[in-house]
């Protein structure tokens, strides 16, 4: 278990600057999500730490070690692909104990360790399975039992969770952090999903064409965007027009400034709302029911805006018709533009 | 498959399976029959009106031990070849399929399968031009290095070999660069991950992952090569008497197509044998 410090790397290929300048640390034990589209350098940042990649320029150091010059094979790191990577041609057993042979662990330390590591995973009854017997879920168990059992310093996951239908993807979630929390490994992983990385992860970073855009622990990031971008990446945003400003209470206000607030801090009506919140007018142009939540789409001066509630707080309106959405003004977001 | 068939189905699978049938019938198992037919006459029947059948042509391959030294002489030559295709094919295959991307894969691809292109015939000739006595290789090799090399490759066993190898190359090179090619990259990725050294990953994931490829070829090397008659005849000369040989002999130059036909087929049923006792090796490479 050690600390990963990424400082002022750089990585091209060819003319395209993959990584920017970034400069990142994850903490000892920590769990931390790098979230960006595609194209945001996350995954070339990943498999920078992992030494798949060289840097151009910057130190990357692993615990005590610099690492930046050295090879994959030698870093001493967990890692888990976006489809498991598993070897067809070993057994369940086999997979997990790879890396073990290649450390020439002795038999009967590695045959202890992949039992631990798979009872870990709740697999130990399929150790003399191929992987090509497994589900989906079971296969995602195998890749994480094998990239833990040699106890990494740091363990980097690249969309682990992506190839899951979504019921499976909640359950692994679930497992995932427990285990993460159980052997306490530096974690960092890769995802495009926003709802896992607040779901999992203790810190996250976002990323945009190779920089760290915002870096910190999710509610942070959510409550308190430094920007446009990780205002709209990290949730949803809700944009308020230049003609819809004057009259607003608008804390954090400074020129060039843009403000937003999230879907689920509105409040929808069909008269204005009393004093004390902010309130713009617009046209309810469909309300979709989701069971317990109901979503409202709102057209607010050309601008779609969007607002979740439980259903059975969102008043009968009519559609089509003029609407209040209103919202506590503490809770605008404000933004650089 | 056949289980859950409707009489439609299967008369419309065999209306459609029915050229491919007709095909196999007609240049395959025809002309085999008919060598198998043949090679049990005394005489061919054109020739002599007074034919019979006879076990003759088979006994004579087990009275005179000359067929059994030269089958055992063309069984080495094809392990021999098969084993240097994989010596050299295999690495080939490995670098075009994992080091080398984009563009130059395909030019060095193209180049690999440019023996395939051009005649046989050809290509064996070039060879003897290069491998003679003051020909191509031995001129380049005495204006490299300072002091005189005598080669005299032409004629022998070795040149026999470098003259099949070089036909036969492409075929192990392409099966293995087909396996290999379907080898995830991340799982060599993952192998590095876990600190596995390239000859771990390649004892241990490309090469059982890719041998079921890598046996295709060498099946696809060694079978016509056993029977090869060309290149042993010109590149051998005096060295190039093999069993192949003796077969093309029976039928262009002694025309005792029955004998020449009873060693074509104790030489298929050797080839059966050898690839039968090697089938457990080829099933488990399979899984």
């Amino acid at each position: 278990m050690s600390r990963v410090d990424v400082a002022n790397v750089t990585k091209k290929f060819g003319h395209a600057t993959a990584l920017d300048d970034v400069s990142i640390t994850f903490e000892d034990g920590g769990f931390f999500a790098l979230l960006g589209p595609s194209g945001s350098g996350k995954t070339t940042l990943l498999r920078t730490i992992a030494g798949f990649y060289f840097p151009e320029s910057g130190t990357i150091r692993i615990g005590e070690q610099n690492v930046e010059k050295v090879p994959v094979e030698k870093r001493d790191i967990g890692m888990m692909f976006q489809n498991y990577a598993l070897f067809p041609n070993m057994t369940v057993a086999d997979n997990v104990g790879f890396g073990l042979r290649v450390r020439k662990v002795p038999a009967a330390e590695e045959k202890r360790r992949i039992a631990e590591a798979l009872e870990l995973v709740q697999l130990g009854h399929l150790a003399d399975r191929r992987p090509s017997q497994l589900s989906g879920g079971q296969r995602q168990r195998v890749a994480l039992a094998r990239a833990i059992v040699t106890n990494p310093r740091v363990l980097l996951l690249d969309e682990p969770l992506s190839a899951l239908d979504k019921t499976l993807r909640v359950d692994m979630q679930i497992e995932l952090k427990r285990i993460q929390r159980e052997i306490g490994i530096t974690t960092i992983f890769v995802t495009h999903d926003q709802e896992e990385a607040l779901t999992l992860s203790d810190r996250i970073g976002i990323l945009k064409d190779g920089r760290i855009v915002q870096a910190g622990p999710p509610r942070e990031v959510y409550d308190r965007p430094v920007d446009a971008f990780a205002a709209g990446f990290l949730g949803e945003a809700n944009w308020l027009p230049e003609a819809a400003l004057p009259g607003l209470a608008l804390p954090g206000a400074a020129a060039g400034r843009r403000f937003a607030t999230r879907p689920e801090m509105l409040s929808i009506s069909a008269q204005a709302p009393g004093e004390g919140r902010n309130a713009v007018k617009g046209r309810l142009l469909q309300r979709v029911f989701a069971g317990a939540m109901a979503t409202c789409l709102v057209d607010v001066a050309g601008t779609q805006w969007k607002l979740v509630a439980r259903d059975r707080d969102i008043p009968e309106l009519p559609g089509g018709g003029e609407v209040w959405l209103s919202w506590d003004p503490s809770d605008t977001l404000a933004v650089p533009a | 498959m056949a289980d859950l068939e409707t009489p439609a189905e299967r008369r419309r699978l065999f209306t459609l399976l029915s050229p491919a049938y007709l095909w196999l019938t007609v240049a395959v198992f025809l002309p085999l029959s008919a060598m198998l037919f043949f090679s049990f006459l005394t005489d061919m029947p054109q020739d002599a009106p007074d034919w019979g059948v006879t076990l003759g042509n088979y006994a004579e391959f087990l009275t005179n031990p000359t067929y059994a030294t030269l089958l055992r002489k063309s069984l080495t030559l094809a392990f021999t070849v098969t084993g240097f295709c994989i010596l050299i094919g295999y690495p080939c295959a490995l670098v075009l399929a994992k080091s080398i991307k984009g563009r130059s894969r395909e030019a060095l691809f193209l180049m690999v399968i440019l023996p395939f292109w051009s005649n046989s015939l050809v290509r064996i000739f070039s060879w003897a031009i290069v491998l003679r006595g003051n020909g191509v290789l031995e001129r380049a090799v005495n204006w490299l290095l300072p002091f005189d090399v005598r080669l005299n490759l032409m004629f022998t066993t070795d040149a026999v070999v470098i003259g099949l190898v070089h036909s036969y190359l492409p075929y192990v090179i392409l099966t293995s660069y087909l396996a290999l090619q379907a080898v995830d990259d991340d799982l060599i990725d993952a192998a590095r991950s876990m600190g596995a050294s390239k000859l771990t990953i390649l004892r241990r994931i490309l090469l059982p992952l890719s041998l079921p490829g890598l046996l295709a070829g060498a099946v696809l090397v060694f079978v016509p090569v056993v029977g090869s008659f060309m290149e042993p005849r010109i590149l051998g000369g005096r060295m190039g008497t093999y069993y192949g040989t003796v077969i093309e002999d029976q039928f262009v130059a002694v025309y005792n197509w029955p004998l020449g036909a009873a060693l074509s087929f104790i030489l298929l049923a050797v080839v059966i044998a050898i690839l039968a006792a090697a089938s457990p090796v080829l099933k488990r490479a399979q899984t």
